[in-house]
Formats: C-alpha cells, sequence, structure tokens
C-alpha cells in the first residue's frame, strides 16, 4: 500500500465491447404488481373507505342496469319496428309507436349512462384522496424508529402508484356489473328470440372466451415487460438528466450512450412484442364475429325465406352480435385489474395498520408555558435496540434558564438524549421530565409547543421565506418574523434576496448557502418562542463569516431559555453554564469549562489538542486522551 | 446484467445514424418535420397506410352485405327459393371472408403504426440523450432537471404518438366519413344526410372536449406535482415535522393541494361526461330519425328493409371513429406544441465543443497555467474571476482558499471547460485547453466535486465509473486509499452492494469519500478536490490525506476547502477575494505575512472569542 504502481487507464481489449463495470439506471422494478383478484380482508379495508359513499354507488349500480337495459333494447325495438312496421305493407301507427319506444329507450340511455359516469368518477376521485389522506395522517403518528428505517420513495409509491391503481379499479368495477349484465342480457335475448339461432350465434361466445384465458396469462406478462422497460428507460433517462454534471466530469458520454442505447432498443423490441399481444386479438374477434354474422345470415335468412322467422328478428340479432364480445373483452381486463388492486389494496393497508407507539395516554396534562422550563434525566436507559443501549443510566438536570452543553466523540449518545427530550423515542428505563412533568404523562402537542429544536442539517420547505419561518405558528406575525430573522441575523440576506421574504425556496432552499438555511432554521425556532430550546449545532463547513453569524444568533436564541445544546464547536462549549461529557451512553464527567478543565479528564485533554471543534479530533488521538484519561 | 437480449442483428453505428436523422429538417414546422421523420420507416409506415385503407373499405363493405343478406333473406330480389338459399350462402360466405379479411388488415394497419411510433420514439430518445449528455454546464445551470425530464417524458411522447394517432387515424377518419358519406348519399340523399347529422355535432363535441381536458390535464398536473412535494417534503422532513409537533399544521397543507386537486379531477370527470353523454344522445337522435323516415320509405315502398338495416349498421360502425375525431385534433395540437419545445431543445447549439481542427491533448510534463485568466457566467453583469494567474507543476499541491462566492469554485470548473473562459487562457503543457480535443482533455482533469451524484448500481460500478475496465484489484485500492474500504466490507454484499436512489443511502461524508475514490481509480494530470471533504471529519480527512500523497507525485493536485486543516500543507497557497488573487505563499509565508490568511487561521484554530473573528474582516 505503501508504493502505489500506477498502471495506465484500463481499456477495452477490442472496439466495440461492452464495459464490464457500467451501466445506466437500475435493473429490475423490485415491487410484485399482480397477487390474488379476491382477497376479502382487504375487499373489507377498501369498503371501509367507499362506504360513506353507499348511497351514490348504489344510485350508480341501478344507473348501470337502466343503461344496460336501454342497449338491450335498443335493438329489439328496431326489430321489432321492421316486423310489426314496416312488412306485409307497413303499418305507420306501429312505426310511431317504436320510434316513441326508442325515445323513451334514447333518453333513458343518456340520463342513466350521466347519472352513473359522473357518480362513478367522483366517488373514485373522492375515495382515491380520501385513503391518501389516511395513509397520509397515519405516517404523521407512527414511530420515528419506523421512518428512520423506511425510504421515503417506498412511502410515495405507496401513497401514489398504489392509490392509482386502487382507483382504476374503482372506476372500472362498477362498469362491470354492467358489462356481466349485458352479457346475460343478450344470452337470454337472443334464446328468447330463437332458441336455435340463438344457439348457434352464442356458440362463439365460449370459443372467445377460451382464446382470452389462453391469450391472458402471456399477454399480460408481454405488457408487463413493455411496462417494466419503458420505466426503466425513463429511470435511465432521469438519471442521466440529473446526474450529468458527474457524466460530463468523468467523460462517461459514449459508454453511457452505448447502455442506454441497449436499455432503449430493448424497450423497442418489448413494446413491439406487446403491441403484437394487443393486435392479435384483433383477426380473431372479427373472424368470430364473422362466424356469427355469417351463422345468422344463412340460417336465419333459411328460416325466414320459409316463414318460420321473422325478418326483424335477423336485423335485431345482426346489431347483438356487433355488440357482444365487449363486454368479454372488458371482463377479461377486469381480471387483471383486479389482480391489481388487491396487491394495492395490501400495501394500503399495510401502512394504515402501522402501529402507533407514542400516543398520548387518556389522562394526559397540557403542559403550559407557567411550567418552569427544567429538564431532567433520571436515570434514563435508552436504545433503538433495546438489546444494545446507547445511553446506559444517565441522569442529569437542566435548570431553568440555563444553557447546558452535551459533548462526546461520535456514538457517545448526544443526539438520542436529544431527541428523548422532544418524547421522539419511549426511554426503556428511568424518565425523561420537562417542567417537572414525565414526558409520557403529557400531551404530544403541548410538549411541542413548548420545546423547540433545531436539526443539525437545516430543513427548509419550498414556500417563501416568511412561511418557512413563521411555519405551524400561524398567529406570529409578519412583525414577529420580521423581528425574529433580525434577532438571528438574517434580516441583512433576506432583504437582498429577489423578493424579501416573500421569495421562493426553491426545491428546499437549495438556492440558500448552508449557513444561510442554519439561520433561517434558527429564526424558525425562535418565532416557535419556546421556553426549551433543544439544538444540534452543525458540524459540517461553513465559510467563517457566516460562522461567527451563528454563534451570535445562538446566543439570542438562548436567552431566556432553557437550553440543551449538543455542541460541537468550542466557542459554544465554552459559552455554556454546564458541560455535560458523555461517552458510550454513560456521563463521565459534569461541570462548567473551568472546573473540566481542573478535572484533568477527556475533556481538558480533548480541548488541550487545540482543535476547533471536538469532532475534528482524530479517533485515535481521542483514544490516547480516553486512556491518558482513564489512568489519572 | 445483458440488457441486449438476442434480437435482430443491429449495428453500434445505427444509434448514431439515427441521431442524426433526428437532427435533419431544421427549420421546418414541428409537424411536417415529425411526419416526414416517421415516413423514414417507409416500408412499414407504407404498410400501415395500405392496410388501413383497405380495413376501412372491407369495414364499409359489411353494412352494405348485411342489407343484402336481409333483403334475401325476404327474397325481396324475386328469384326462385333456390336461388335465393344459393344467394344467402354467398351472402353468408362473403360476409365471413371479409370480416376475416378486415381483422386481418386492422391487425396490419395497427401494429405498423404502433410499430412506427416506437420505432420513432427509440430514435428520438437516442437524439434527446445525446443531447442531454452534450449540453455544457450552463445549460443546466439555467435549466430545471426536472423541466428537461418532462421533456424527454411527455414531449417526446406528444412526437411519437403522432404517427399512429395523428397521421394514420386522418387516413382511417378520411376515408370511412367520405366514403361511408358517398354510399349512403347515393343510396339515398334525404336519408343519407340524416344518417350523417350527428357527425359535425360529435366531431365539434368531441374536438372541444378533447382541448379542454388536455388543458386541465397539465393544470390537473400541475396541482398533484404541488400535492407530491408537500407529502415528499413532509416525509424527508418528519423530524422537523415532529420536532415542532406540526402534524396538524401538515395535514392541513396536505388538504389544501389536495382539496385543489380534487376540484380540478371533478371539474375533468364532469367536462368527460358531458360531452360523452351528449355525444351518444345526438347519435341515437340521428338514428331515430333514420329509422322514423326510413321506416316510412319502406312502408311506401320506396326503400328496402334490408336498405334501411343497411343504413343502421353503417351509423353504428361510423360512430366509433367519429367519436374518435377529438382526439385526432388533439393528436394534431399535442404534436405541435410538443414537437416545438422538443425539437427546439434538440437544434439548439451546443456552447462548449471542440474546435475545428482541435487534437488530443499531449501529457509531458504536466504544468498547468493559469494566465491573467478573466471570467463572468452567463447573463451576470460581474465578473466571477478578474485577472487569475498561477502554474503548478506536476507533484504540487495548490490550496485555494476565500469566502463563499469568492470564484474558487469556478477555477475548478474552469480547467475541465465546464465553461469557457471570458478571457485569458489555461494551458496544460503549453496548450491552450480550448484548442484540444474536449474528451482528451478531461481525461487529463479530474474534479472531485462536493455534491457528487450517485448512480443506482453497485459501489463497485460507482467507483469505476470514470473508467468502467478498471480492475477489481484497483478499484479495491483506491476505496482503501479514500478510507470506503472498511465501511464497504461491512455492508450486505460488500462492493456488490446497490446504492442510491434505488439502493441502500450513503451518508454525506461517504458519498464524498466514494466520489474521492471515483478520481482515484483515473490517472488524471490534473486532480481538483472542489470542497470535496466538507462533510468528512478531519480525522478521515488526515487518514485520506496520506493515503493520496503517494498518487500525488506525477499530477497536479489543487485542493479548494473552507477548513485550512485541508489545504495547509499545500506548496502554494492561493486567497480568493471577489475573484482575484489576494494573497499567494505558503502557510508559514502567508502566517509571517499576518493578513486576512493569518486571521483565518487564528478564527477556526481558537476561537476564544467571538470578537477575534471580526478582527479578521
Amino acid at each position: 500500500m505503501s508504493v502505489i504502481e500506477e498502471d495506465e487507464r484500463d481499456s477495452a481489449t477490442f472496439p466495440g465491447q461492452r464495459p464490464p463495470r457500467a451501466s445506466v439506471g437500475s435493473h429490475k422494478i423490485e415491487e410484485e404488481v399482480f397477487g390474488k383478484a379476491y382477497d376479502p380482508k382487504t375487499v373489507r379495508r377498501i369498503w371501509a373507505f367507499v362506504k360513506p359513499f353507499r348511497g351514490k354507488i348504489y344510485l350508480s349500480v341501478a344507473a348501470v342496469l337502466v343503461f344496460t337495459a336501454t342497449q338491450l333494447a335498443i335493438p329489439l325495438i328496431i326489430g321489432w319496428a321492421i316486423d310489426g312496421a314496416m312488412v306485409a305493407g307497413g303499418n305507420a301507427n306501429n312505426l310511431m309507436i317504436a320510434v316513441g319506444a326508442f325515445a323513451v329507450a334514447v333518453l333513458l340511455n343518456f340520463g342513466a349512462s350521466y347519472v352513473q359516469e359522473t357518480q362513478v368518477g367522483q366517488v373514485a376521485e373522492n375515495v382515491l384522496f380520501e385513503m391518501r389522506r389516511a395513509m397520509f395522517a397515519q405516517l404523521q403518528r407512527v414511530s420515528l424508529s419506523f421512518m428512520d428505517k423506511t425510504e421515503v420513495g417506498r412511502l410515495m409509491s405507496r401513497l401514489q402508484g398504489d392509490v392509482n391503481s386502487m382507483q382504476e379499479f374503482l372506476e372500472t368495477s362498477v362498469i362491470s356489473v354492467g358489462d356481466i349484465v349485458l352479457l346475460i342480457g343478450i344470452v337470454v335475448v337472443l334464446l328468447t328470440l330463437d332458441p336455435w339461432l340463438g344457439l348457434l350465434t352464442l356458440v362463439t361466445m365460449p370459443i372467445l372466451f377460451i382464446v382470452r384465458i389462453f391469450w391472458l396469462p402471456p399477454a399480460k406478462r408481454a405488457f408487463w415487460a413493455a411496462h417494466e422497460t419503458n420505466s426503466l428507460t425513463n429511470g435511465a433517462m432521469a438519471e442521466g438528466i440529473n446526474g450529468v454534471r458527474t457524466v460530463q466530469n468523468l467523460e462517461r458520454q459514449q459508454v453511457n450512450f452505448d447502455l442506454y442505447d441497449d436499455k432503449a432498443y430493448h424497450n423497442l423490441e418489448t413494446q413491439l412484442t406487446g403491441s403484437k399481444f394487443a393486435q392479435v386479438m384483433v383477426p380473431i374477434v372479427d373472424s368470430l364475429t364473422g362466424i356469427s354474422m355469417a351463422t345468422v345470415v344463412l340460417v336465419g335468412g333459411s328460416l325466414v325465406l320459409n316463414g318460420s322467422l321473422q325478418v326483424g328478428v335477423i336485423v335485431a340479432f345482426l346489431f347483438y352480435i356487433q355488440r357482444f364480445f365487449d363486454p368479454i373483452r372488458s371482463l377479461t381486463m377486469q381480471y387483471s385489474i383486479m389482480q391489481r388492486a388487491m396487491t394495492s389494496g395490501r400495501r394500503i393497508t399495510e401502512v394504515l395498520d402501522l402501529p402507533v407507539t407514542i400516543t398520548d395516554k387518556p389522562n394526559s396534562v397540557q403542559l403550559t408555558s407557567d411550567m418552569d422550563g427544567s429538564v431532567a434525566f433520571h436515570d434514563v436507559v435508552f436504545g433503538y435496540d433495546p438489546e444494545r443501549p446507547v445511553l446506559k443510566h444517565v441522569s442529569f438536570r437542566v435548570n431553568p434558564g440555563e444553557t447546558v452543553a452535551l459533548v462526546g466523540p461520535t456514538g457517545s449518545g448526544k443526539t438520542s438524549a436529544m431527541a428523548l427530550v422532544h418524547r421522539f423515542y419511549e426511554v426503556q428505563g428511568g424518565a425523561v421530565l420537562v417542567g417537572g412533568h414525565d414526558v409520557r404523562n403529557v400531551t404530544q402537542e403541548s410538549l411541542g409547543e413548548q420545546v423547540a429544536m433545531v436539526l443539525q442539517e437545516p430543513f427548509l420547505f419550498t414556500g417563501t421565506v416568511f412561511d418557512n419561518i413563521r411555519y405551524n405558528k400561524t398567529s406570529a406575525t409578519r412583525e414577529d418574523v420580521i423581528a425574529a430573522a433580525k434577532a438571528v441575523g438574517a434580516h441583512e440576506f433576506i432583504e437582498r434576496l429577489p423578493d424579501g421574504y416573500d421569495s421562493k425556496l426553491e426545491q428546499r432552499g437549495s438556492n440558500l448557502s448552508l449557513g444561510q438555511r442554519q439561520l433561517l432554521s434558527f429564526a424558525r425556532a425562535l418565532v416557535a418562542d419556546a421556553k426549551i430550546l433543544v439544538l444540534d449545532e452543525a458540524t459540517a463547513n461553513i465559510d467563517s463569516y457566516t460562522e461567527r453569524q451563528i454563534q451570535k444568533a445562538l446566543e439570542t436564541l438562548l436567552e431566556g431559555r432553557t437550553g440543551l445544546v449538543i455542541a460541537h464547536r468550542l466557542a459554544t462549549i465554552r459559552g455554556a453554564d454546564r458541560i455535560i461529557v458523555l461517552q458510550s451512553g454513560e456521563k463521565i464527567e459534569e461541570g462548567n469549562h473551568d472546573a473540566l478543565m481542573e478535572l484533568g479528564g477527556l475533556y481538558s485533554r480533548l480541548y488541550n489538542m487545540n482543535y476547533a471543534s471536538f469532532d475534528d479530533i482524530p479517533d485515535e488521538l481521542v483514544a490516547e486522551a480516553n486512556a491518558k484519561a482513564a489512568s489519572t | 446484467m445483458a440488457t441486449l437480449k438476442a434480437g435482430r442483428a443491429r449495428s453500434r453505428g445505427d444509434a448514431r445514424v439515427h441521431v442524426a436523422a433526428v437532427h435533419d429538417g431544421v427549420g421546418r414546422s414541428p409537424l411536417i418535420r415529425i411526419t416526414l421523420f416517421s415516413l423514414r420507416h417507409y416500408w412499414q409506415a407504407s404498410l400501415a397506410i395500405g392496410a388501413t385503407i383497405i380495413a376501412a373499405v372491407l369495414q364499409l363493405m359489411i353494412p352494405r352485405l348485411l342489407g343484402h343478406a336481409v333483403d334475401q333473406a325476404q327474397n325481396v330480389i324475386s328469384v326462385a327459393a333456390d336461388g335465393a338459399q344459393q344467394a344467402l350462402l354467398w351472402s353468408a360466405a362473403t360476409l365471413l371472408l371479409v370480416s376475416v379479411a378486415r381483422g386481418f388488415f386492422t391487425l396490419v394497419q395497427n401494429y405498423y403504426s404502433e410499430s412506427v411510433g416506437h420505432h420513432v420514439g427509440y430514435e428520438l430518445r437516442l437524439a434527446f440523450y445525446d443531447k442531454v449528455q452534450r449540453l455544457s454546464y450552463s445549460y443546466h445551470d439555467r435549466v430545471h432537471s426536472g423541466d428537461l425530464i418532462t421533456l424527454g417524458l411527455l414531449d417526446l411522447d406528444g412526437v411519437r404518438m403522432f404517427f399512429s394517432t395523428g397521421f394514420v387515424r386522418t387516413i382511417l377518419l378520411t376515408v370511412l366519413i367520405g366514403v361511408g358519406a358517398y354510399m349512403l348519399l347515393t343510396t339515398d340523399v334525404v336519408l343519407g344526410l340524416l344518417a350523417l347529422s350527428f357527425v359535425p355535432f360529435v366531431a365539434w363535441r368531441s374536438s372541444v372536449a378533447q382541448l379542454l381536458l388536455r388543458g386541465t390535464w397539465i393544470v390537473l398536473q400541475e396541482k398533484l406535482s404541488v400535492l407530491t412535494r408537500v407529502m415528499e417534503e413532509n416525509l424527508g422532513g418528519i423530524r422537523v415535522v415532529r420536532a415542532f409537533s406540526s402534524q396538524t399544521h401538515e395535514l392541513g397543507k396536505f388538504d389544501t393541494a389536495s382539496a385543489a386537486a380534487l376540484d380540478l379531477a371533478h371539474e375533468r370527470v364532469m367536462i368527460r361526461v358531458k360531452n360523452t353523454s351528449m355525444m351518444t344522445l345526438s347519435f341515437f337522435v340521428a338514428m331515430g330519425l333514420v329509422l322514423w323516415v326510413g321506416g316510412h320509405k319502406v312502408i311506401a315502398g320506396e326503400m328496402t328493409v334490408g336498405t334501411l338495416a343497411s343504413f343502421l349498421t353503417f351509423m353504428t360502425i361510423l360512430q366509433m371513429p367519429v367519436r374518435q375525431l377529438g382526439l385526432m385534433v388533439n393528436s394534431f395540437a399535442r404534436a405541435d406544441t410538443c414537437g416545438q419545445r422538443f425539437y427546439s431543445f434538440i437544434d439548439q447549439a451546443e456552447e462548449i465543443i471542440d474546435k475545428p481542427g482541435a487534437l488530443p491533448l499531449k501529457i509531458t510534463k504536466g504544468t498547468l497555467r493559469f494566465e491573467d485568466v478573466h471570467f463572468t457566467y452567463p447573463g451576470a453583469a460581474h465578473p466571477t474571476l478578474t485577472g487569475v494567474t498561477f502554474e503548478g507543476r506536476a507533484g504540487q499541491t495548490i490550496g485555494i482558499v476565500g469566502a463563499p462566492g469568492s470564484g474558487k469554485s469556478t477555477v475548478a470548473h474552469l480547467i475541465p471547460r465546464f465553461y469557457d473562459v471570458t478571457s485569458g487562457r489555461i494551458t496544460l503543457d503549453g496548450q491552450d485547453i480550448s484548442q484540444v480535443t474536449l474528451e482528451s482533455l478531461r481525461r487529463q482533469v479530474a474534479v472531485v466535486q462536493q455534491d457528487s451524484f450517485l448512480f443506482t448500481t453497485t459501489i463497485e460500478n460507482n467507483i469505476a465509473y470514470g473508467d468502467p475496465w478498471a480492475k477489481e484489484t484497483k478499484i479495491e485500492r483506491a476505496a482503501e486509499s479514500a478510507q470506503l474500504h472498511n465501511y464497504i466490507m461491512g455492508l450486505p454484499s460488500d462492493y456488490d452492494t446497490v446504492v442510491g436512489e434505488r439502493g441502500v443511502s450513503l451518508s454525506g461524508g461517504q458519498r464524498q469519500r466514494l466520489a474521492i475514490a471515483r478520481s482515484l481509480v483515473l490517472r488524471p494530470a490534473v486532480m481538483v478536490f472542489d470542497d470535496s471533504t466538507a462533510a468528512i471529519d478531519a480525522g478521515t480527512e488526515h487518514r485520506i490525506r496520506s493515503a493520496i500523497k503517494a498518487y500525488a507525485s506525477d499530477r497536479v493536485t489543487i485542493i479548494i476547502a473552507h477548513r485550512l486543516s485541508s489545504l495547509m500543507h499545500a506548496d502554494l497557497i492561493l486567497f480568493l477575494d471577489d475573484g482575484k488573487i489576494v494573497e499567494r505563499g505558503s502557510h508559514a509565508e502567508l502566517l509571517a505575512e499576518g493578513g486576512r490568511y493569518r486571521a483565518l487561521y487564528d478564527l477556526q484554530t481558537r476561537p476564544t472569542d467571538i470578537d477575534i473573528g471580526e478582527a479578521a474582516q
């Protein structure tokens, strides 16, 4: 490892060869899409969302039945008009009756389709939004340990993809009811009009059913493959756009273009296969229609010729034949939609059923602003994994108005201690007290109002600067917001933004520097005006000028408040009233700067190493200091 | 892993030919350009067009045949019963044949028009991807990546679909409606007019509805993206949400965004339903009129039942295509606007390209020189760099410090020509970098950026990103030097672990270490660390620095950082202020000088009092 023999850049042994370690985009979409077509448990859960709209659902089912009835009636009326009014010299009166009946059927058809489509469409949209809201609301309450483990992208696909496939299902399922009725209706009507001719005509129907059953599985695979390669190709494109700077930086354009070409070409192939599967049904359906029509013409025509059947009947038959493959087509499609919907429904249910571990006790108290503002840890034991505690029997007290700095090497449990003050997690032993109340005995909302938190990574929301500083404190006025910004020294740069406080923050404030974002998050905490401030100081390197502003802002922020600060910078640590040194989950030293220096333990050793921050000290030096501190 | 499945033979050069073809026809109107481009697939396009015409004509024969059969069954054309039976047999056989043939030609029509669309889509995608890669940093600074993705997905689709949904459908509808109308009107003018009476109304309504739906669709997408953003930010910033106990506030934000989208979704349902039910109604009214008037004609003996039946079936056949007129109109509108956007993207000039006759860069000694370099960002009023001059020889390390906005990163971005200098020049071994080929230059310059992109692939492939031929040992060595090896070995499938958006996510510091490993795999003449250790703790940085010392012997290393400990070992340190070098020298010299550098150093090492920081200004 000491001498690095540098070889030339490795390259292809012959031109046109694929590089062995290169790809663009990802290669698979991991989630299962088709499941059981019917799962009673999931259906019950979905029904719970539909139930409030059941009046509208019943109405639209009724409308579908009326609509289907008119569809069945129209060919009959035409057939009857021919037989009753036109043949054998004609009967103008009957024609009037027939056209009248036709008009009634048409109006019913119009009304029914209007009612059904508006109701179904709107109910489906409403249910979809309600489902999404229920999931979103649940995610607001589930424990942070779950949220820590779960990627945002996965949750988003539940909130969007899964909800959308439910919508598709809801919209089509009422129509399926109509399809089933139409199918049965056509069979009944044909058999009633003429049993033999009906039977002969209907022979093609089971044939189509059988063909569809064999066609469906490979077709579904082909359609899914087409869908999948398409999203993979699009994913590769998005990656190419988002990573374009790195691509140009590393001169990967040619390799990526070739790889993308492979992906896009593979997608072209699956799209063509999908098209083949979709289109192959066209001649089959047309041929079967042709067979049925030929049967009616030949057999029906002969029956008419020898007088045992009226001509209007065969006209009606011909009309029905034009229609009767449609319901079969959509019903078989509905099967796949149902499979997809059940899978999505199950995943939606999973989110809705996530356990909420941290809840308000039934008789929990409201923490009010007249509480004393103290924070105390009593023999606290806590670990994300109970087997491996991060905090081991830690006790300390922060008096009202005091600022306490928590210091210690990485992994000492500082961040966990901070999270416990806000009851992000539940302690396994001991208790955390805020204002003298166990945090488990107060309402979470009032706890949140009295304990403000500033996280290490400033997180801003898309929206104006004003919205971000005010955040959820909607009672804060513009003056309050400006005062807070001035207090933390953010006013100046905000005023310089194109629209001042009304400037939009693009993509979570990426148009601001890290230091500026930090200052905004301070202002936000100041507006929240809580009695207790818990702050995790940023470790990232900020330029010295902003750094100084942040230090000043911090002083303003802590004025008149109880402060618990995870401190990295020596200036902050020295400014604190008291310092608590944590190591591997245990409190090892406590006191003010001078006292700790005198003590000559870990703190003083680290301090004397002359680093700008404790985090800058290399691990081996920390270990060394530890060893020395332990030996004294 | 092999994405290229066994398929038709295709040569690597094909892709470039397609890309070139997409660039043809600059200046033509988008619709003409799209049509001509689609017709390049001439045999598939001809099959599609031919089959469309034949299928339409065959379809129009069916009502006629049915009408004849009805008349034959009634023995209206008085022939002997035997002959009637014979005639029926013929009719039935013809019907069957026509239906089968129509099915076959429709298959050909649909398949080949879709196929042309898919081929066109494939080719447009290649051209788009190629263009994205060629556009310079200043373009990508200007244009939001989300807008580019929309261009590559939706606008490209609008162009791709034009052949099947616009062009072929126009032919189909022209034949169906034109020939159909001719057949109806020549048979019976009055009844023909009645039967066609629904056509203009439906054509108008369906066009209006489609255009309205398209307009509202775009707005709906915007509203949905607001909703998506609210959800994403909430979940991404869940700790802030919890810290402020603002779940109620967040649900309020969700509800507002959701309600806006829901209202529009409802509105769209209404537009669709109103129009479809009106269209159906007008169709049936026309049918009722035909039945009424035609019925009277039959009673009066002016028309046979068969003819009336054929009119009625004609109408059912025409119904669907007429309703699709709206889709056709929409396809034209969409292809026109999408094509406009797509082609103006494709046609724009590339800012950073090889000069004519540019030669590959030749590295001999490895000396980098900035000679009075001035730089102003496009559109900016104030110059970012003014008169920057310095020299770095192989084996040397140059450190650059300065406040944010002082132009440090700009120096890094000028060396690989991410931007071109406004005046002055940068040379490598005496060759002006703007006069050599871009590819050869960038192979010699590696910039490790602060925010390096993590690709969704294995760690190994990510490290080998700049040299996908790199051997395993080399990759591991780079990872070891970047202090990433131990972390990688702790991952579920070590170097084969997939990272990035769809895989394991890395912390900021790990990402930066990966970026460093990435550049260590290469063998550049100039290596620039652009604030690329900001998220790495000082201890690890120290170890990385000692590990990569061994690599640095034959190259110029430039380190840009806030933290002085990152660069105080440099041979030359430049202090930048507002684009000018205000102090230069070694760490010791600059400390002795007692200027800005000294003040910064004091501030960073022992900020006992804030006042010292103030003295630095």
